[in-house]
């Protein structure tokens, strides 16, 4: 390595920057390293430990702790309640995030329209967004309710919502809907709004109809922010926890509980650590590989 | 092909008036062009003849056929805009075609018309590009290609040519009266350039305000100033405008301003027409040079004349300098009075 100063570091840095290797010795590097060591500390090493803990059998109550290798992996497969996990996560995405794309872009497409009123029912359509979501999941299951829920009163029907295995995902779906489409909508609004007027005005010019517009125009332009909007809902829902939690806790007899869910009772209610690690490294891989898919897309769409 | 006649048409965006009583006929064929200072509601009279804006009050014809019902693909007009509007996510051949893709038409049929286009514009090696991949001037040229690719009644142009570089925006400028020439469709544009106005158009409309100040012939509009507003808009580089008052004792003026002794008045010159020489009398205007300013083909001088700025035009072979003091001949016949109150043209 020169000895030689470069000129562009400012004189306090240099003694740093001469004895140490060519990549650390670049001065970014230097300013960067606050905040890589915080981010190693609280992401990857937590990270690695929860990886190395599913290679065990711990249970700590019984003093068991062991290395156990892929065993708990083995497991898994066999293991009927995750498949059943599994399957509720992906039913409970796939609904829910279809809905909330299509409800929230129409929603998004109304609300860029001029008319009055405009603002306020742009703030409306927010207040399930911003409502915390226990308070809501506790709202909806007041709602909910057999015997005294407004929904069962106003479609005269005697519903166990959250009750019967049929209705209590699809409960939990629109309660997500419900709460989740204005922020799809806000997004949307504001991808819709990067699209210059001119592009509407010149193909309105050129004859075209206004569902001609939105299929050759708005939808493309707009594809970017709806694959952003993808990314950020199917992560959320794929890890979804606590709506779900608080509205059914897992049941009835475990047929709104997903993957979190699982990995949450399996470690902290019968404290099956190794188990219950597996569990959620499964969750991590499985979000990390639909988010390689959206980014890739994404990139695509970009070039 | 058509005429447009608009009739009694008053645009308001609520309390504003933007387009006020505004009647004129723009014959079949015509280049006309509205021409004004930005605001003046040149560009909301394009969009009311493309139907992206209702009038508030009265009404259009097309050959004689009101159509304020009528939505902007009914109308059978082209328009350019300002921004070219191209679709990002389209190619070139896809932007073309893109009116003709609407109706549905054959592929085939497609095909030939953006060829067509392709070849009027040179735009043919550029037809599976994607808009960011072409330089400004070829971006105009396709918005000009979706434009001409079916034969309207009526092309808008919105200040299709501000975007370019001045040595571009000259090119294109000829290109588009040759293609004007060829098409014989009538045409209607909007610019703030006045000298673009002039080159392009059959006949031009000055818009100051939300009113037609003068519309005619450019010529004409450039000869004959209506009013102050049209006088120092129109000419480049723009007219002096002296205050009568100041002219009283220049004895070679006096048979001009005699005859407008009971009023007062506002004068007008062209710079064209002020010759500036390093020796004189005092039947003229002795000033002190500014500043000279040579641009090629002339040789404009900027003088001071009893605290007001004069710029008249030297003849070849003079020699001034700045700081010295010069002459600057104001020719009687060339003047152009107004009246100092309303602004209007006086006499003939």
């Amino acid at each position: 390595m020169s000895r030689k100063r470069n000129p562009k570091i400012p004189p306090f840095l240099s003694p740093i920057q001469s004895g140490m290797p060519q990549v650390l010795g670049k001065p970014h590097f230097f300013f960067l390293a606050p905040a890589l060591l915080i981010l190693a500390g609280v992401t990857l090493y937590p990270l690695f430990y929860v990886l190395w803990l599913s290679l065990h059998r711990r249970l700590i109550i019984f003093n068991i702790s062991k290395f156990v290798g892929l065993e708990n992996y083995g497991f898994l497969l066999r293991d009927e309640r995750f498949w059943n996990a599994l399957y509720n996560t992906v039913y409970f995405t796939g609904a829910s995030v279809f809905l909330e794309l299509t409800l929230g872009l129409g929603a998004a497409v109304l609300l860029n329209r001029a008319f009055k009123g405009k603002g306020i029912m742009r703030s409306i359509i927010l207040i399930p967004w911003v409502i915390p979501t226990v308070v809501s999941a506790r709202m909806w299951e007041w709602m909910y309710n057999p015997d005294y829920g407004i929904l069962n009163y106003l479609f005269e029907a005697n519903i166990n919502w959250l009750g019967s295995p049929f209705w209590a995902l699809n409960a939990a779906v629109f309660m997500d809907v419900w709460k989740t489409t204005p922020f799809v909508a806000l997004l949307l609004m504001a991808g819709l709004q990067t699209i210059p007027v001119d592009l509407y005005q010149a193909a309105r010019v050129d004859g075209a109809s206004n569902w001609y517009i939105f299929k050759r125009i708005t939808l493309p332009l707009l594809k970017p922010m709806i694959l952003i909007v993808l990314i950020f809902r199917t992560l959320d829902a794929f890890r979804v926890f606590d709506a779900i939690y608080v509205l059914t806790g897992g049941g009835p007899a475990n047929t709104t509980e997903t993957l979190s869910i699982y990995a949450y009772k399996t470690l902290f209610q019968t404290l099956q650590f190794g188990y219950g690690s597996a569990i959620a490294v499964t969750v991590f891989f499985s979000v990390a590989i639909i988010t390689i898919f959206y980014v890739k897309l994404l990139r695509r769409e970009r070039e | 092909m058509a005429e447009i006649k608009f009739q009694g048409i008053e645009k308001r965006f609520k309390d504003v008036v933007v387009v006020k009583d505004l009647n004129l006929t723009i014959e079949d064929r015509e280049f006309f062009t509205f021409v004004g200072p930005s605001g003046c509601g040149k560009s909301t009279i394009l969009s009311i003849v493309a139907g992206l804006e209702e009038v508030s009050s009265g009404t259009i014809y097309f050959d004689g056929v009101p159509i304020n019902g009528l939505s902007p693909g009914e109308r059978d007009v082209a328009m350019v805009f300002q921004s070219y509007a191209l679709y990002p996510h389209m190619s070139v051949y896809e932007n073309i075609s893109f009116p003709l893709r609407v109706k549905k038409l054959p592929k085939e049929r497609i095909d030939a018309e953006v060829n067509r286009v392709a070849a009027i514009l040179d735009l043919e090696p550029l037809l599976k590009r994607k808009p960011k991949e072409l330089s400004g001037g070829q971006r105009q040229r396709v918005a000009l290609g979706r434009a001409l690719i079916r034969k309207p009644r009526v092309f808008l142009m919105d200040e299709p040519l501000s975007n370019l570089d001045a040595r571009l925006r000259i090119e294109m400028r000829a290109e588009l009266k040759q293609l004007h020439r060829e098409l014989q469709i009538t045409t209607v544009y909007v610019t703030h350039d006045q000298e673009e106005a002039m080159v392009l158009s059959d006949r031009i409309a000055i818009l100051y305000q939300g009113k037609i100040q003068q519309c005619g012939h450019p010529m004409e509009v450039y000869a004959k100033p209506a009013n102050l507003f049209v006088a120092g808009f129109i000419g480049s580089p723009p007219i002096n405008i002296i205050d009568g008052s100041l002219l009283k004792d220049i004895a070679i003026l006096d048979p001009v301003l005699k005859r407008f002794e009971k009023t007062d008045i506002i004068v007008g010159i062209r710079p064209s027409d002020v010759v500036v020489s390093a020796q004189g009398d005092e039947t003229v205007l002795e000033g002190e040079v500014l500043l000279l300013e040579p641009t090629g083909s002339d040789m404009w001088v900027d003088g001071l004349w009893k605290e007001i700025k004069i710029k008249g035009r030297v003849l070849a072979g003079e020699k001034i300098t700045p700081g010295t003091r010069a002459f600057f001949k104001i020719p009687f016949e060339k003047l152009h009075i107004f009246d100092k109150s309303t602004g209007n043209r006086l006499g003939n």
